[in-house]
């Protein structure tokens, strides 16, 4: 596959992520990534740092799932949404390993506006059995270690 | 009546322990106030963790409140602590979280500094060709940034300003400095390093911290994965002056739990599809499978199962507040504990299963009260007292907090 074709895929897996986030279908998240996957939120300065722990750790598809149950039946906060803007992605030389740029803006229930986070996805994508492209691991490494008290939806 | 000329003392504030005025969540000068007389006062502040400064020259930078503090290892191994501020014209000496130096130079005017702080050089001092520069009575010595006195307990570094602060085992009382060392028994790495912006007076966070009857009730996570539950085992221990509390989760509760029936934290239709965020080891063998324990004013230590953290509360203004947390394994972590602690951490932090709501509710009870300053909250779970209580269905050590504040602030 040419890098431009790759490019083109993976464009269109980071526009299908983000699309189903912000429109509320998040049941849909978990599919963007595999089975065994890895799926971490951190800051930069932890990520330069190798801490290895996330304020989200998942490595399976089935704990994304679980945190998408628990925010719709069990969490208590308060009614808020995304928006993502995803930057063109770069292709890192190793195969299958790419990085993105993003920009979240939240919305709150009182229509407070905010930008929320920006930083980028550090990404390994495999082609499945059934030819969808996958995460088998999405870093996302957001610029700040500070966080708004309430990170529910995932970035 | 005008809150610029409100007496504090003079708040509706009954004697007791049960009724907190909302206006103590609200006010500048309390605000002000707390910055003398709790942070800089003869209480113990929580600064960093010794292995932050691990070498000489090591520093790192951390809160008494608002005011910024610089911790190092001086030249002779010591841990030592100064006020970030350069006496000079008042600017930061230290700009970063961290970092290793010789001595410490403030970028404004270069005046330099050793690593206990003592003003040791000004540029130009005597001027250019015999032009300019300081006073011939200018003395070095008289000159240097606040020092703070420093203790090292089990590894976390404190800090106060004040001569009167007993010595810290005192401060915290031997029960609750045994839990401490209890989880802190050992060589600790950090693992991870995040900051939760919280939309609320502090110590409406340090009363959650302490408040034993809440966390089943908020919490389905809790609850539903029996994690705690008032049904449990356990208790809370409260020392004698507040200052310190430490609640325990021990035991399971009963197979058959009527307790939570109709309660929405109990959701039995709640099922993990990979319970493995869930599995624990016993690596204290004590049954002890959950403890919050705190330090007024702003320390926390924490351990829910194999998840350690330690946070420190930093008020950023009067009605928001920064929650520093470092999350914590131990050196000698087999790869699967530490992945066991990985995954736990969901539960906490800003993204955390059980700490999100922790973050938000103080923000509920920071809206709720916008127009209720001299109304009285209730804290009467349990009794009036703020003593150790063998179950958790209680607010003594909410109560705690409110003794040892009201001690200090003179309120």
């Amino acid at each position: 596959m040419s890098d431009a074709e790759t490019l083109f895929r993976l464009s269109g897996l980071n526009a299908a992520y983000a699309a189903a986030i912000d429109a509320d279908r998040l049941e849909e998240w978990p599919n963007f990534f595999t089975e065994q996957c890895l799926y971490k939120v951190t800051s930069a300065d932890n990520h330069a740092k190798g801490y290895p722990a996330g304020i989200i750790f998942a490595d399976s598809q089935a704990m994304l799932r679980d945190r998408v149950q628990s925010l719709r039946i069990a969490n208590i906060y308060e009614r808020q949404r995304y928006r993502h803007i995803v930057g063109m992605p770069v292709l890192c030389g190793e195969p299958g390993a790419s990085e993105t740029a993003f920009v979240i803006v939240r919305t709150m229930r009182d229509g407070k506006m905010e930008l929320f986070a920006a930083g980028v996805y550090l990404d390994k994508t495999v082609t499945g059995s059934d030819g969808a492209l996958r995460f088998a691991e999405r870093l996302v490494v957001c610029d700040s270690g500070r966080f708004d008290t309430l990170v529910a939806i995932p970035l | 009546m005008d809150q610029s000329v409100r007496d504090l003392s003079s708040g509706v504030w009954p004697a007791g322990l049960t009724r907190v005025p909302y206006w103590v969540y609200q006010d500048q000068h309390v605000a002000k106030a707390e910055q003398t007389k709790v942070f800089e006062g003869p209480t113990w502040n929580y600064l960093c963790l010794d292995i932050d400064v691990p070498n000489i020259g090591d520093y790192r930078t951390s809160f008494m409140g608002a005011m910024p503090v610089v911790v190092a290892r001086a030249e002779d191994g010591v841990v030592v602590a100064f006020e970030n501020r350069c006496v000079h014209r008042g600017a930061l000496i230290c700009l970063d979280d961290g970092g290793s130096v010789k001595d410490f130079h403030c970028v404004y005017h270069a005046w330099r500094y050793d690593l206990r702080g003592n003003l040791k050089s000004v540029a130009f001092r005597h001027g250019v060709n015999g032009k300019g520069g300081m006073d011939d009575s200018f003395k070095l010595e008289d000159h240097r940034p606040r020092a703070v006195r420093i203790t090292v307990l089990h590894g976390l570094v404190f800090g106060t300003l004040s001569d009167d602060a007993p010595d810290i085992e005192t401060y915290i009382g031997p029960e609750i400095t045994a839990r401490l060392r209890r989880v802190m028994h050992k060589k600790v790495e950090i693992i991870g390093r995040f900051t939760q912006a919280l939309p609320n007076n502090w110590k409406l966070y340090m009363e959650n911290v302490r408040d034993t009857y809440h966390a089943s009730l908020l919490h389905l996570f809790f609850t539903t994965f029996r994690i705690t539950r008032l049904s449990s085992g356990g208790g809370v221990l409260v020392g004698e002056n507040g200052v310190a509390h430490a609640s325990a989760t021990m035991g399971a509760p009963p197979a058959a739990d009527k307790n939570y029936e109709g309660i929405r934290s109990d959701n039995d239709g709640f099922r993990l599809a990979d319970p493995t965020m869930l599995d624990s080891q016993d690596e204290f063998h004590d049954g002890i499978q959950l403890q919050i324990l705190s330090v007024f004013p702003g320390f926390v230590l924490q351990q829910i199962h194999n998840a350690i953290a330690v946070r420190q509360v930093v008020p950023t203004g009067v009605e928001t507040m920064d929650l520093n947390w470092t999350y914590l394994g131990y050196a000698d972590d087999t790869p699967e504990l530490r992945a066991m602690r990985l995954k736990q951490a969901n539960l906490v932090g800003p993204a955390g299963f059980v700490s999100m709501e922790d973050g938000a509710v103080g923000g509920f009870v920071q809206r709720g009260v916008a127009s209720a300053s001299d109304v009285l909250s209730v804290v009467e779970m349990g009794g009036a007292t703020a003593d150790t209580a063998d179950n958790r269905a209680t607010e003594a050590s909410v109560r705690g907090f409110w003794k040892a504040y009201r001690g200090v602030m003179g309120l």
